[in-house]
């Protein structure tokens, strides 16, 4: 039987643009682009093809040379037009110009009853030569999974709270069965069980409420509740020593449509979100998708950032860039660069606030949907402990305490606060809510860098 | 708008990188961005958007939060006069002898610190930090009304400096600034911080009958004579103050005293607008109040002298109790840092409080005392604090 947890610190950020449930399909895009840089853990990203060459969906397109056998492959068919590569020649992404039509490299074909007689260990090599592995990622310090490795527990959170998220029941509307077949793979790798978090006070879609053989969680509170680390704190928490696997009900679905059909099919369907899109809706593509034809004619102004992923936890990749590798969000909010006279006291309804301090008044409204833009609203000062981190850190881990001790970069003090049990998700609100705008989630991976490499 | 704007671009490179005023960038980058709330933009990775609040309103807020005292202060500083002097006036000429006598400590006060904080600001090349705002509201705050302003400033000037920058500056400090300052003049002019400074008397004459005893002085005295406290309290300013001592006149706060701690109801005032907005922890404000008054019930049940005997409640009211923890206690930078710590660093500065008031008539302002040690001793909570949790986690692992 699954556990019920409910959580009260946190903070849910309501912005304007969430994606009505209407999934459309467009021409698709012309290029798609696989990042390294979307996977911790990565060393040193060696490709293993070069421009011009042609490559079906599911070829390898890089590995790294710590893990060779784990292979990161084509999202679709085309033909490679660019291998970019930023300082010191470290590899930054590998552009392909996709083919009209998607052409599979073809891997073994099970049916549902093979799949049960698999081992871990022939799983395990079929997972990773196919592209479909790094769906799998280790905590600690969330990285690509090590195959050599048994994990206590395997994780999924089955709903995002993060600003404009994309709404599961839409996401993975009739995947039922693959999603009960990817259960029962992962279910082999783990020697505990496999956790899938739901989420309680809304409609859990039937992908997730009628799975069998896994514990189903139920989760209830304010945002971070839906990230996988703040449930694992809750259900299970992690030791020094310990491994934990996480995924995504896409990761879940692409094992099993691997093994199924035999083919590595990166098709997703992405939220289109925020406040400056015309038609805030959902569309049918492929994993590293460019963004440009979905936002053509669709953007309210131009002086705009694109993001993929949430607001919170996202990356700025320009109008023509493209969609990150976990990524299944687009959110497009306005350019915050203007200066406010007196903006440090100029009272507000409009400004979007956690705290309550003069002038601030977004707390009296929470339901209201509001618009957001990426000003940073202040100025980086000293480090002020207002223990305001402390209110939207649901967990058993002193969040200033930990930063300090990862700013000091004392190792042995961040294992003891729990460095272990978070990665950059599960304190983005800290960010957020920061007075003296500390980039919190870059010193959190600095610190996650400096105990692994301990 | 634009106009300023502008200007203020056109002069900006002179102070950015190669510019002939650099060294002077964070002089110009505060008053800039008290202009200006600045056009920057958050990374192209991490959080995109970032919450409307920052240190400058965080700070106001507080500020905000000392109006009520002050102004009440200032009202009550000439009012005291009056009384002292023995003529009747309007509430405007009260208000006004009041402003004339506070506005020159609060301007030395606020000249001396922030031109101390931007010369160290330029000097070790960091930002100007808001903090002085608030510190240079809470000095004025706790001087007496009649004290000499070279003193105020002095007083300033060591705090900001030993109390402060010597520790590293903004949020390295570990004790509390603007008490650092009090402290500083309590035991540098010992001789100017008692007697009549609690009223400003000036040129006038005061009324027969006329005494400068703090209701702390007045306890400590009826510990060594053993006549009641309240009675003596209640007794005492017959003639040309009636009442002055009496409970409800203290919570009001209408009795000499520094300037703006004498009223116990401002600082609820200011105490409901922290907690309100979230700048203060009640926490602390309520567990100061708390241990203050549990430690005067105790003591009341041991009984002992007259001053162990007072009425716990009138501890609350009496001295700078109600300052002290609404104001100073709350301080983020030397109060405890964990939540848990919160509690016990506050209880603990109620309990000293009146343990330095009854058993030690040398210092009659237990809560200053109480407030400077607690200071110290914050990180020691918060070190017990922090491995309690440490220690849940190791026992975890072990399970």
């Amino acid at each position: 039987m699954g556990k019920f947890i409910r959580l009260k610190k946190g903070f849910t950020i309501n912005l304007a643009g969430k994606a009505v449930p209407k999934v459309v399909e467009i021409e698709q895009p012309e290029t798609f682009v696989i990042k390294p840089t979307d996977f911790y853990g990565i060393y040193m990203p060696k490709p293993v093809v070069k421009e011009g060459d042609t490559v079906k969906a599911g070829s390898p397109l890089f590995h790294d040379k710590k893990h060779e056998n784990i292979l990161y492959t084509a999202p679709v068919s085309g033909e490679v037009v660019e291998i970019k590569r930023g300082e010191k020649r470290k590899l930054l992404e590998i552009k392909i110009l996709a083919d009209k039509k998607v052409e599979y490299e073809t891997f073994k074909k099970h049916t549902v009853s093979e799949i049960a007689n698999l081992s871990a260990v022939e799983l395990k090599e079929q997972l990773v030569k196919s592209g479909v592995w790094p769906n799998l990622i280790q905590r600690p310090f969330g990285v690509v999974a090590d195959p050599a490795t048994t994990p206590k527990a395997i994780h999924i959170s089955a709903f995002d709270t993060h600003p404009l998220a994309p709404d599961y029941s839409v996401l993975y509307k009739g995947q039922e069965h693959y999603f009960q077949i990817g259960i029962d793979v992962l279910k082999k790798l783990t020697s505990g069980a496999v956790h899938v978090n739901t989420h309680a006070t809304t409609e859990i879609s039937t992908v997730f409420s009628q799975v069998k053989g896994a514990e189903v969680n139920k989760f209830s509170g304010p945002h971070p509740v839906g990230c996988v680390g703040v449930q694992i704190h809750h259900l299970d928490p992690i030791n020094k020593g310990q491994t934990v696997w996480t995924t995504t009900p896409a990761g879940v679905i692409q094992i099993a449509k691997l093994l199924l059909n035999g083919v590595y099919d990166s098709s997703k369907i992405v939220a289109l979100t925020g406040s400056e899109v015309k038609a805030p809706q959902y569309y049918k593509t492929y994993t590293g998708a460019s963004v440009k034809k979905f936002l053509q004619g669709n953007l309210k102004q131009e002086n705009v950032r694109v993001i993929s992923g949430n607001p919170l936890t996202g990356s700025s990749i320009g109008k023509e860039g493209h969609i990150g590798f976990f990524d299944q969000q687009v959110s497009v909010i306005p350019e915050g660069d203007y200066a406010e006279f007196v903006g440090w006291i100029t009272p507000g309804e409009r400004k979007l606030s956690f705290h309550r301090a003069i002038g601030l008044f977004s707390f009296l409204s929470p339901n209201k949907e509001r618009v957001v833009d990426t000003n940073t609203h202040g100025e980086p000062r000293a480090f002020v402990q207002s223990g305001i981190f402390e209110q939207v850190t649901p967990m058993d881990i002193l969040p200033t305490q930990l930063i300090k001790s990862i700013l000091a970069e004392d190792i042995d003090e961040m294992e003891a606060l729990g460095i272990y049990e978070v990665i950059e998700e599960d304190l983005a609100l800290c960010e957020f809510v920061d007075v003296s705008k500390h980039k919190v989630q870059e010193i959190l991976r600095e610190g996650l860098e400096l105990v692994q490499q301990s | 708008m634009e106009f300023i704007k502008h200007q203020i671009e056109k002069i900006k490179p002179n102070f950015e990188k190669g510019g002939k005023w650099e060294k002077h960038y964070y002089s110009f980058e505060a008053l800039e961005t008290f202009l200006f709330a600045p056009a920057t933009t958050n990374g192209i990775k991490g959080a995109q958007i970032r919450d409307a609040i920052d240190l400058k309103r965080l700070m106001m807020t507080v500020i905000i939060s000392m109006v009520p005292c002050l102004l009440f202060g200032m009202w009550n500083v000439g009012h005291q006069h009056f009384l002292a002097i023995g003529q009747a006036a309007s509430f405007m000429d009260k208000f006004w002898i009041g402003v004339v006598q506070v506005m020159p400590i609060v301007v030395v006060s606020y000249g001396v610190g922030l031109g101390i904080e931007f010369v160290f600001a330029t000097y070790r090349r960091h930002p100007v930090n808001e903090g002085f705002l608030v510190t240079g509201m809470l000095i004025p705050l706790v001087m007496p009304p009649d004290v000499p302003l070279w003193q105020v400033g002095l007083a300033t000037a060591f705090a900001v400096i030993i109390g402060k920058e010597a520790f590293g500056g903004t949020g390295m400090n570990v004790m509390n600034v603007a008490l650092t300052a009090r402290a500083f003049l309590y035991f540098a002019y010992p001789t100017d911080i008692s007697g009549s400074v609690w009223t400003y008397i000036g040129e006038a004459k005061t009324v027969a009958g006329y005494s400068g005893a703090t209701p702390l002085s007045l306890a400590a005295d009826a510990a060594t004579t053993g006549t009641n406290v309240v009675t003596s309290l209640n007794s005492f300013g017959a003639g040309w103050n009636e009442g002055v001592f009496s409970f409800w006149n203290m919570f009001m706060g209408i009795m000499p005293g520094c300037i703006g701690e004498t009223s116990t109801l401002m600082c609820l005032v200011g105490a409901f607008i922290l907690v309100a907005t979230g700048a203060g922890s009640w926490k602390v404000i309520l567990s100061v109040f708390g241990g203050a008054y549990a430690m005067g019930l105790l003591l009341n049940l041991i009984g002992g002298n007259a001053f162990v005997e007072m009425p716990a409640h009138y501890h609350l009211v009496i001295g700078g109790l109600a300052f002290g923890a609404v104001f100073m206690a709350t301080d983020p930078v030397t109060a405890s840092q964990t939540e848990t710590g919160k509690w016990i660093y506050g209880a603990l500065i109620g309990i000293f409080t009146v343990m330095i008031r009854v058993f030690n008539p040398a210092y009659p302002e237990g809560i200053m005392l109480a407030i400077l040690l607690m200071n110290v001793f914050a990180p020691l909570i918060d070190y017990f604090v922090v491995s309690a949790n440490k220690k849940r986690r190791l026992q975890r692992a072990t399970v």
